[in-house]
């Protein structure tokens, strides 16, 4: 490992430099693991060995870099990397590196490596296998980004990606659906539990003012003194408790077995399972200590290694067995750190990558023995160490370390845990009792490890395995041989060998409060060697009085085998999310459009009169002073046209449509009245645009006549009915014309409106100041919104292409009928003359507006910097020229004659105005900066000539495009129904 | 001038809501389109009435709130009409596509108790 040697501290001066370059190459961690997962999706499928390279050479390029990054992280150094994400909201995008979180990019990196090698002999060859590594190195990013996070926010994100792409792993095989329903079972858990620790990480940073790691560890007094303490820290429980698989929720560990081995060697020994244990450490000396901090980490974690111990005993698949001997552990770690002694931590620290080490190991052999015999039921197996004697010989050695047996580093953090469980740390049942079942459970796990052993390598050879057993290829091996010797070294020379980086990674948790401790075999006969002993007899004795039963039972422990967890979590679940959400839909719901809309019509009632109320509103005075006679007609033959179309678009769809117009024209007689010239030439242009929409829309109705008998038998609940509606409009009405003149009889305050009026010729080059504000200072806001009327058309233009109409509107409208029936009446007339000729002189009038049309959209967009006008306005009356040529000369007449393209025009709008938005950062400008200056062209004389303009020109094209697009496609409709009418009858003939 | 045009706001609301609630595609159609109306005359309206004070500054010139009308609810009306046809044209595709689908013009795609 390079830079061991150098641990002396660096002088102050040259550090600070190297600290810093240092700090930044944490963010490799992140970077390189996230990167190479996007490149490695893209290798083709069938490349299985370059796809494990790729992989391996980042996990590689990771572990190096952690490896250079030793000396900064020795006596206490913490590394930084910091970007302003959110400095304001104190979320930043901070890594954070002590001595801890080096220990732990060390194993999840080391490890890494050596599971890519593994999965590259373990993967079939039709595996997908680049989306195995791809997902392989999002979860090693997302477990190194929660390993090295220095912001809480940042850390509760990284929390959940590692839950999303632990899910995506151990669903590989997706057409499983033992593995669908285990990932989706460890999704919900660890996703919930992540939910609740990401609330109680905002309590936290609440309590402590800051969201900052260093902030945080300094700080736990105030924390632990907090009212708030024992909610958070439940909460932050409930996350880390879920994540370790800790007793109640550690039913989905097993079930995630259905992964791939590669994969459950890595989630279930360095990393996924890890991260609740190591969250635990890394809020350890703010959390610890405290009454509640014994009681729920302490009853989970007694729990959790007891009963895990015990079930493991009674799995007959290998990787069951194992995932309930990860429980176990991972409780003896979780008890460890419940006692909230330093001493105590230590151990938790050591026994972390100690378990990681062997049960790392162990998942490969297991992998090994599945993949060469096709079988991992241990009462089908036996006498495979004939057959495959190095595999045999590694899987002992590290099935000794998981029982604890001597000159071992299982050996080692299980004396320290027994030397922990004896002393008295809070004088209360359950640490009296931690020492009897701390003893309990190391004899469980000697009789499981045992029966690991015994079931698989030893006995008689089984006569019906799938595939006769040998050792696996050469390299696949060599990864568990490298991790059972890590497990002996450390085991025989633990201070040389481990101590120091231990040591590093405790004082960074600890800092002052570091014990004294001593890593050795043999520390004389005393209490725990004691324990071992008497766990280790104890469990070869209860392997070999239940061998016989165990030989034959079936899967699970007795009793306990009845109560299954993946039941009851399945029936909650179901519970839940379909049988309760169902009752509430039923009675809650509807799928009839009127109620909701009602509802929402009375929330925005109560929502708009509650805050009134509550603040004692006061009516204002009415003034009815200075009223314009003229003003006051004008509206009162509006409020007569709205009323009126109000009560004729039910039966009189077209004389809706004309009073509607009324309304219209009338709000743009306002607009001029009351200083708004660009409002009242929009508004009419799209009067004029809407006008014709509907009435294209129109043939497509129903034929709705009013039958006056029927009106006079209303039944009352109708009548009753519409009776509501009426009192809730008119509440509406009231309240909104309430509210519009409390307001505008009110003084103006302070606005932004002098800045854009002081500004807009000053800066924006235009004395039209509207629209100044639309294509320079609010441009990204148009931007936005001619998307939106892009994606409107494109969307009507979508819909319409599979437009079907119904059979009643099929028929050619009734006046068509009339003139092509007096065609055919008439021997010189040929079928379509009169439809021709019908309106002849206005629609020749229409013909010869287009070029005056024309002429007006370009000068109204010209003017449109300094007097009402511009792109939008200029734009809808272009297409008014083109949809009046439609409208005289019929859609083919048209069309022969000159081809619109209204999609070309959109596509031009939005990169014209994209591009003028992006031609600023060639200045040096941020997005969309205009600059502005008047032009003088022959004719035309001087106008301004902002770059503005080009915007503009943008938006004149894409509202020509989409209003053409939207009404051409309408219009079309006429053309394709008498089609499908004539295909329609046609086939009826030929039927008969 | 206040109490007309909010009394023309607030039935142009009126008839807006009640259309609204209607059970037909077309009334619900024009119920929005006067809705929109109203909705923009209440944007509008939030810069305050004023006669003869149209944004258009002098050239050259710098521009006040005493001689020159409120121009940011103008520019908010203005896109919010060109958006209102996109909304009005999308709907009425809607429209006709679900009556061509389901052979009914009633919002919820098949006939009710009358109403």
């Amino acid at each position: 490992m390079r830079g061991l040697g150098t641990q002396s501290p660096l002088s102050p001066r040259e550090g600070n430099g190297t600290i810093e370059y240092a700090g930044k190459l944490l963010s490799v961690f992140i970077l390189a693991p996230f990167a190479g997962s996007l490149i490695a999706i893209f290798f083709p499928s069938d490349q299985r060995g370059a796809t494990a390279w790729f992989a391996g050479a980042i996990a590689l390029l990771c572990f190096l870099v952690a490896a250079g990054l030793y000396p900064f992280v020795t006596s206490g150094g913490v590394l930084r990397y910091e970007l302003a994400w959110m400095p304001e909201l104190g979320l930043n995008f901070t890594l954070r590196m002590d001595g801890f979180a080096w220990l732990f990019t060390v194993l999840v990196t080391a490890i890494g490596v050596l599971v890519v090698l593994y999965a590259r002999y373990y993967m079939a060859a039709e595996d997908p296998v680049p989306r195995f590594f791809a997902l392989f190195l999002a979860f090693m990013g997302s477990m190194l980004g929660v390993v090295l996070s220095g912001n809480l926010i940042l850390l509760a994100v990284f929390w959940e990606l590692t839950s999303i792409v632990s899910f995506l792993l151990i669903g590989y095989w997706h057409h499983n659906a033992h593995a669908r329903d285990g990932a989706r079972m460890a999704l919900t858990m660890t996703g919930m539990g992540g939910l609740c620790m990401l609330v109680g990480l905002l309590i936290m940073g609440r309590i402590v003012g800051s969201y900052d790691l260093d902030v945080v560890l300094a700080s736990g007094d105030t924390i632990r003194n907090h009212p708030l303490y024992v909610t958070m820290l439940i909460l932050i429980l409930l996350g880390a408790l879920t994540k370790s698989a800790q007793f109640p929720f550690h039913f989905w560990l097993p079930h995630a077995m259905a992964a791939p081995t590669p994969v459950s060697a890595y989630l279930h020994s360095a990393t996924m399972v890890k991260a609740g244990v190591f969250l635990l450490v890394r809020f350890w000396p703010v959390m610890a200590g405290t009454e509640a901090w014994f009681w729920i980490v302490g009853l989970a974690g007694v729990t959790t290694l007891l009963l895990g111990a015990y079930f493991a005993i009674f799995q007959q698949d290998l990787k069951g067995l194992l995932a309930y001997s990860t429980i176990s552990h991972l409780g003896l770690i979780t008890v460890l750190l419940s006692l909230g002694s330093p001493l105590a931590a230590v151990a938790a620290v050591f026994h972390i990558v100690n378990h990681a080490t062997f049960k790392a190991s162990l998942f490969m052999a297991a992998g090994i023995i599945d993949h060469e015999t096709g079988t991992r039921d241990m009462r089908k197996l036996g006498g495979l160490i004939r057959y495959m004697p190095g595999t045999a010989v590694l899987a002992m050695v590290a099935s000794a370390a998981m029982a604890g047996v001597p000159l071992l580093n299982g050996f080692i953090s299980k004396e320290m845990f027994f030397a922990e469980a004896i002393e008295t740390h809070q004088a209360n049942i359950l640490d009296t009792i931690t020492p009897y079942v701390a003893t309990l459970a190391g004899m469980f796990a000697v009789t499981y490890s045992l029966r690991f052993i015994h079931s698989v390598f030893f006995g008689q050879t089984p006569s019906e395995l799938p595939k006769i057993p040998h050792e696996p290829p050469r390299w696949m091996r060599a990864p568990i041989e490298f991790l059972v010797l890590a497990c002996l070294v450390v085991g025989i020379i633990p201070a040389i060998t481990i101590g120091p980086f231990l040591h590093t990674a405790v004082v960074s948790i600890l800092g002052a409060s570091t014990p004294q401790y001593s890593l050795a075999v043999w520390h004389g006969w005393n209490l725990p060697l004691v324990m071992s002993f008497v766990a280790l007899l104890g469990g070869v004795g209860l392997y070999f009085l239940m061998r016989n039963y165990l030989a034959t039972s079936t899967e699970g422990p007795p009793v306990f085998r009845l109560l299954h967890g993946q039941r009851i979590f399945e029936r909650v679940l179901v519970t839940l999310s379909w049988k309760w959400a169902r009752s509430l839909e039923q009675r809650l719901g509807t799928r009839r459009l009127q109620p909701q809309m009602r509802f929402l019509v009375f929330v925005a009632i109560v929502v708009g009169a509650l805050p009134l109320l509550l603040n004692h509103f006061e009516l204002p005075p009415l003034l009815v002073r200075g009223i314009d006679p003229a003003f006051a007609l004008l509206w009162a033959i509006g409020i007569a046209c709205a009323v009126g179309a109000a009560f004729q678009a039910k039966f009189h769809r077209l004389a809706a449509l004309v009073l509607l117009g009324g309304a219209g024209l009338v709000t743009c007689i306002t607009f001029v009245w009351l200083s708004a010239p660009d409002l009242a030439v929009t508004q009419l242009l799209v009067e004029i645009v809407t006008t014709v929409l509907i009435l294209l829309g129109l043939r497509w109705l129903p034929k709705r006549i009013e039958d006056t008998q029927e009106s006079e038998l209303l039944s009352l609940r109708v009548r009753l009915r519409r009776l509501r509606d009426f009192l809730l409009a008119i509440v509406a009405g009231g309240g909104v014309a309430l509210i519009a003149y409390t307001v505008m009889t009110r003084p103006m305050p302070e606005t932004i409106a002098s800045y854009f009026l002081e500004r807009a010729y000053k800066e924006g080059g235009g004395t039209n100041v509207v629209n100044v504000i639309l294509v320079d200072f609010r441009g990204f806001d148009t931007l936005g919104e001619i998307a939106v009327l892009a994606i409107v058309a494109l969307t009507v233009f979508a819909l319409l292409l599979r437009f079907r109409p119904q059979a009643d509107s099929l028929e050619a409208p009734e006046q068509q009928q009339v003139q092509n029936a007096f065609d055919d009446d008439h021997p010189d007339r040929a079928e379509g003359d009169s439809v021709a000729e019908y309106l002849f002189v206005p629609s020749v009038i229409m013909r010869w507006m287009f070029p005056v049309s024309g002429m007006l959209a370009a000068y109204l967009f010209l003017r449109g910097h300094d007097l009402p006008g511009g792109g939008f306005a200029a734009g809808i009356a272009m297409s008014i020229g083109f949809i009046l040529q439609y409208m005289s000369g019929g859609t083919r007449w048209v069309e022969e004659r000159l081809r619109i393209h209204p999609l070309r025009w959109m596509g031009i709008g939005v990169i014209v105005a994209a591009a003028t938005g992006i031609g600023s950062w060639l200045f040096g400008y941020p997005f969309l900066t205009s600059h502005a200056q008047y032009v003088t062209l022959p004719i035309v004389g001087k106008f301004p000539l902002a770059s503005a303009i080009f915007f503009d020109l943008g938006v004149f094209s894409l509202v020509v495009g989409a209003t053409v697009l939207i009404l051409i496609a309408l219009a079309h409709q006429s053309i394709r129904a008498p089609r499908a009418h004539a295909r329609a009858l046609r086939a009826g003939k030929e039927a008969k | 001038m206040e109490i007309i045009l909010s009394a023309a706001i607030g039935v142009l609301t009126a008839s807006g809501v009640y259309l609204l609630l209607r059970p037909r595609t077309y009334q619900v159609i024009i119920g929005l389109s006067l809705l929109s109306y109203a909705v923009n005359l209440f944007i509008f309206s939030m810069g305050r009435l004023r006669v003869n004070t149209p944004p258009i500054l002098e050239p050259g010139g710098v521009g006040d709130l005493s001689r020159y009308t409120d121009p940011v609810p103008q520019a908010l009306v203005l896109t919010a009409i060109v958006i209102g046809f996109a909304m009005t044209a999308l709907f009425l595709v809607v429209l006709l596509a679900s009556r061509g689908f389901t052979g009914t013009d009633h919002v919820d795609g098949r006939e009710q108790r009358s109403d």
